[in-house]
Parts: C-alpha cells; sequence; structure tokens
C-alpha cells in the first residue's frame, strides 16, 4: 500500500537525513520503525503521511506517486491514514470526545450520526469516563489513548503511531501495545516508531532500524 | 502474555468484542444537549477590533446612503416646486400690439393639456412687483413686458419646449420660463452627489475589505496549529475556510448592524431636530429651500441594506483570504 524507492530526505541545505530508502508496506502488517533519537523516525512517519516531500526518490501511497498528486488529492488519501504524534496535536478547547470526533466531523457527518461511533471507541481505548475532560486536564497516557482514538475513528487502512509508549509507564505501554495488535488483527496496518526495546521483545514483529540515515530491515 | 492484566490499570481496555464500533449505546449528557463546539475558537480571533471597524464602516456607509437620498428627495421636491409654476414674459415691441398679443398667449396656454389656470398680471400689479426696484417714478411710460403667471397641473402632461416654441411663433416677443436652468442644475447637482456617494461607499468598502483581510490572516496564524491538525485529519481547504469564515459572518453581521443603527438613530435625531426647527421663522426658509431634509424610508432600507452587504462582504473576504493563505502555505 506504500512504496518507498531511493528516497532521500534532507532539511533545507542540510545534510541528507534520511538516505536512499526503499521498502514496501504491504497491507494487514506490523512493524516497528526504530533507531536512536534523531535517527529520522519521526521525519520518515512525515514522509509516510505526505506532509514532506522527499529531496529525492518515489514515494508511492495507495498507488497513486506522491509527486504528482494535487493538492485536493491530499485530504482523500489522509482520510485513509490515521496518525498519532509524539506530542498528540490534541485541540485543547475541545473536549476528549469532541478531538475524537473531529475527523468525521470534517467529512461533514452530523454529530448525531457519529455519537455512538466516537462513544464506542473511547470506551474501548478506556476513555469512557473523560469524554468531557479537555485536554489539558488529561494525564499523558490519557491524551496518549485520546489521540490513537482519533487516529482510529476514520477506519485508517494504516496506523501511524510516533513514540506512542514514549510517555507512558510500562504497564499501560503495553495495554496499547495489545491495542496495536488487536487492530491490526483487524485488519488495518501499523507502523509504530519506537525505541523501547523490552516493548519490542515482548510483542515481536517486523522491524525497520534506522540508523546514519539509511534502513535495514529485520523480519 | 502473562503480564495483560496488571493490577496498576485503573480502567481496563477491553479489546474483544471489537466490530470495528457498531451502534453502542448513547452516552454523555453534555454532547447530546449542545453539540460540539466551534473547532477555531471565538476568542482566537481579534474579534473586538475588526467588529468596531466594521460597524464604524458601517455607520459610514449608511450616512453615505442617508445623505445621499436626503439630497435626492430634496432635489427632487424642490424641482417638483419650481415646475408648478412657469411664467410667460411679453416684451413690448415697436408695433405690436402687446394687449392683443398678452390675449393670444393666454389663449394658447389654457387650451394646453396639464395647464391648471394662466393668468396675466394687470399694468397695476406689475407697476407694485417693480416699485421697490424703480421707485416712485411714472411708469406707464416705460415698455414694461406684461407676465403671465401659469399653474401648472400635470408637469409630466407638458412638453414645455413645444409649448414656448409654439408661443414665441405666435405672439412676437413672448417668451416662456419654464426654470429649465434651475431643474437642470438640481438634477445635475443630485446626480453628483449620488456619484460621489457610491465612490464614497466604494472606499468604505475597500477599507473594510483590506481590514478583514488583516484580521483574518492573523487568526489563520494564531491558529495554525489548528490548522495543521484540520489537515492532518483530512479536512479540505473547504472545510477550514467554513470554519473562520462562520465566525467573520457573525462578527460582520454584529458590526455591520450596529453601525446602521447608530447611523438610524443619528436620522432620527435629524428628523427630530428639523421639525423642531421649522416652527421657527429660519426654519421654514431651511425648510422651503430643503424641503424636508428628514432621512425617508429609502434611506433607513438602504442602511439596513448596508449592514448585511458588510456582513456578505466579510464573510467571502475571510473565506477568500483563507484560501489564498493556505494556498501560499502550501
Ligand atoms: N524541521 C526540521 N528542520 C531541520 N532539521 C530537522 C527538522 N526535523 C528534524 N530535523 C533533523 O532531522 C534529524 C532526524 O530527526 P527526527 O526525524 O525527529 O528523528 P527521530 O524522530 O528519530 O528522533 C535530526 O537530526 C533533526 O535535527
Ligand atoms: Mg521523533
Amino acid at each position: 500500500m506504500i512504496r518507498f524507492d531511493n528516497v532521500g530526505l534532507r532539511y533545507g541545505m542540510g545534510p541528507e537525513v534520511l538516505r536512499d530508502l526503499s521498502f514496501s508496506l504491504v497491507p494487514h502488517s506490523f512493524q516497528y520503525l526504530t533507531g536512536p533519537s534523531g535517527a529520522g523516525k519521526s521525519s520518515l512517519l512525515r514522509l509516510l503521511f505526505l506532509s514532506l516531500r522527499p529531496s529525492r526518490g518515489l514515494i508511492h501511497v495507495f498507488g497513486r506517486d506522491a509527486a504528482t498528486l494535487a493538492p485536493t488529492d491530499l485530504p482523500k488519501l489522509r482520510r485513509r491514514m490515521g496518525v498519532v504524534f509524539q506530542d498528540f496535536r490534541l485541540l485543547d478547547h475541545l473536549t476528549t470526545y469532541e478531538n475524537v470526533g473531529l475527523p468525521l466531523r470534517v467529512l461533514g457527518r452530523r454529530e448525531t450520526h457519529y455519537r455512538a461511533d466516537v462513544m464506542e471507541l473511547l470506551h474501548w481505548v478506556g476513555l469512557g469516563h473523560r469524554i468531557n475532560a479537555y485536554p489539558p486536564v488529561l494525564s499523558g497516557g490519557e491524551k496518549q489513548r485520546a489521540a490513537i482514538a482519533r487516529a482510529l475513528i476514520g477506519h485508517p487502512e494504516i496506523l501511524l503511531a510516533d513514540e506512542p509508549t514514549g510517555n507512558v509507564d510500562p504497564p499501560l505501554a503495553r495495554r496499547l501495545l495489545r491495542l496495536f495488535t488487536e487492530l491490526n488483527r483487524l485488519g488495518t496496518s501499523v507502523v509504530i516508531a519506537t525505541h523501547d526495546t523490552e516493548l519490542m521483545n515482548q510483542f515481536p514483529a517486523r522491524t525497520m532500524v534506522l540508523e546514519d540515515g539509511r534502513l535495514q530491515i529485520h523480519n | 502474555m502473562a503480564v495483560s492484566r496488571s493490577t496498576t490499570e485503573a480502567t481496563p481496555i477491553s479489546t474483544p468484542r471489537l466490530r470495528l464500533f457498531p451502534a453502542g449505546r448513547r452516552f454523555g449528557r453534555r454532547v447530546a444537549e449542545t453539540g460540539p463546539g466551534p473547532i477555531v475558537p471565538a476568542n482566537s480571533i481579534a474579534g473586538n477590533a475588526l467588529m468596531i471597524v466594521v460597524a464604524i464602516m458601517s455607520f459610514l456607509a449608511c450616512i453615505t446612503v442617508g445623505a445621499v437620498t436626503l439630497v435626492r428627495d430634496a432635489a427632487h421636491d424642490w424641482q417638483q416646486d419650481v415646475l408648478r409654476e412657469v411664467t410667460v414674459q411679453i416684451v413690448p415691441l415697436d408695433g405690436a400690439d402687446i394687449e392683443a398679443g398678452t390675449a393670444r398667449a393666454l389663449a394658447i396656454l389654457r387650451q394646453t393639456p396639464g395647464i391648471g389656470s394662466a393668468t396675466a398680471l394687470s399694468t397695476a400689479q406689475n407697476e407694485t412687483l417693480l416699485e421697490p426696484w424703480l421707485g416712485g417714478l411714472d411708469m406707464s411710460e416705460l415698455p414694461i413686458p406684461r407676465l403671465i403667471v401659469v399653474e401648472v397641473a400635470d408637469a409630466a402632461a407638458i412638453d414645455f419646449a413645444a409649448l414656448g416654441a409654439q408661443i414665441a411663433a405666435e405672439v412676437p416677443g413672448a417668451v416662456l420660463d419654464d426654470h429649465r436652468m434651475w431643474t437642470d442644475r438640481l438634477r445635475s447637482m443630485a446626480n453628483v452627489t449620488v456619484l460621489v456617494g457610491f465612490a464614497v461607499l466604494l472606499l468604505v468598502f475597500a477599507a473594510t475589505v483590506l481590514s478583514v483581510v488583516f484580521a483574518t490572516r492573523g487568526a489563520m496564524a494564531g491558529n495554525q496549529g489548528i490548522v495543521s491538525v484540520l489537515h492532518f485529519v483530512g479536512a479540505e481547504d473547504g472545510f477550514v475556510a467554513g470554519e473562520f469564515q462562520r465566525h467573520f459572518l457573525i462578527l460582520g453581521l454584529k458590526g455591520g448592524l450596529a453601525g446602521a443603527a447608530a447611523a438610524a438613530v443619528l436620522f432620527a435625531l435629524l428628523g427630530l431636530a428639523m421639525t423642531m426647527l421649522r416652527s421657527s421663522p429660519e426654519g421654514a426658509q431651511v425648510s422651503a429651500l430643503f424641503g424636508s431634509f428628514a432621512v425617508g424610508p429609502t434611506g433607513y432600507f438602504g442602511a439596513l441594506g448596508v449592514a448585511f452587504a458588510i456582513a456578505v462582504l466579510t464573510a467571502i473576504t475571510s473565506r477568500i483570504t483563507v484560501f489564498r493563505y493556505l494556498g501560499e502555505v502550501k
């Protein structure tokens, strides 16, 4: 569903952060993206999510060449992906419920039509009691789960999560991982950027390792 | 996984029975009652300053509309008054019988449809009129013209040019004065006022548009985080624009109506002042010259129209600005 061919990335005039990346992400797959801090994990996720353009190379997303996309195609492709940012990017003036419902609202859905879906999902991620809380009063783990719920509400074909266990304690990290594996079992492809080796050992999966801008894949 | 049910977990995540979010029970009283809150918070837009600017612009535009209608109405009234009376002047010429000419002119006038009455001033009346200028002179020796005062019943039915030509042809030395010079001047003065009014309106609208452009760009820059989240969750530019535009429409409506209301109050006060003034002798002169000098219904409705035009202009401008801004960011 996503393919990279000899992709390189540099910021401005700086050195190449990513070099000669070639790989594919197939449907129903589950993989980690790992590497030391500053290796370029977040940058690679941004490329996957089409919020950065590569300096060179080809990226195909859902069969479309990312370089030739019209601006109006971008929203349609993004709706097929869910993304969880390292810093959550929840809107502080909206409740947890409203934040999670946002992707459906953006589609022009009526609140009465999506309310039940949002509630179901909030309960699934364990935020049923926090629906009317605003993000500033949520704990790190609760924000994390709200961000995950927002990424999932539109039934994405692929979920991209940047350090989703970075700010939570180990038990919650394991719960989130179980949530991702469950989601993957139901058919969603999952990419998790993390440097939590203990967690990767507990839930072994395909691992993409970034080091010095290059990518190695361990199946 | 043995660790999966840790006792430290406050809210267990129930992973089973997930049919990808089938319709569940209705939770949450707040959401059910009020619906979701605005995506772009109203207080994140520099609203008050812009609203005051819009109100001032609307006020100026309404005053302009009021002034234009005032001048038009006054010019119209005045023109009507002037056209209600015309005069025919017959200059004594050598060899012409001025009495016969006067009788002929009266006959022509009385046959013309639209003329109410035609009366020739007698020699005595003529002398009374001229007395202040000529003093105690014996006027029977002077070649004094005869005057016929014509009351017009229906100005629209009369072709003054043709009538004047006919009288001039049949009565030697006769001239019809229909005050055309004055009415023409009045009409062109009124037209110029309307043009100036339109120019002022255009300037006011242009200033409004520019203020809204600045305010919208400020709001976009201030809400960059919201805009980027909207894009990440798949929002199209039209959706983003709609979220901003909604605030600006409300803001434009409030400001526009406030300005129009202030202008309407001013119109009403002016009308009141004119009514009070008219009871004094000076006021009578002023109203004789300028008509009622009160803003009529056209002015009030025009002000209301201006208020809505400003609101719509504000909303459209903010929408276009959002699209352009998003285009630049890409
Ligand atoms: N917006 C940016 N502008 C310039 N350099 C950046 C930017 N974002 C990331 N970088 C650089 O790219 C490299 C990879 O960063 P990042 O993708 O955030 O790595 P990771 O997520 O693995 O920690 C780092 O050296 C970082 O300084
Ligand atoms: Mg990172």
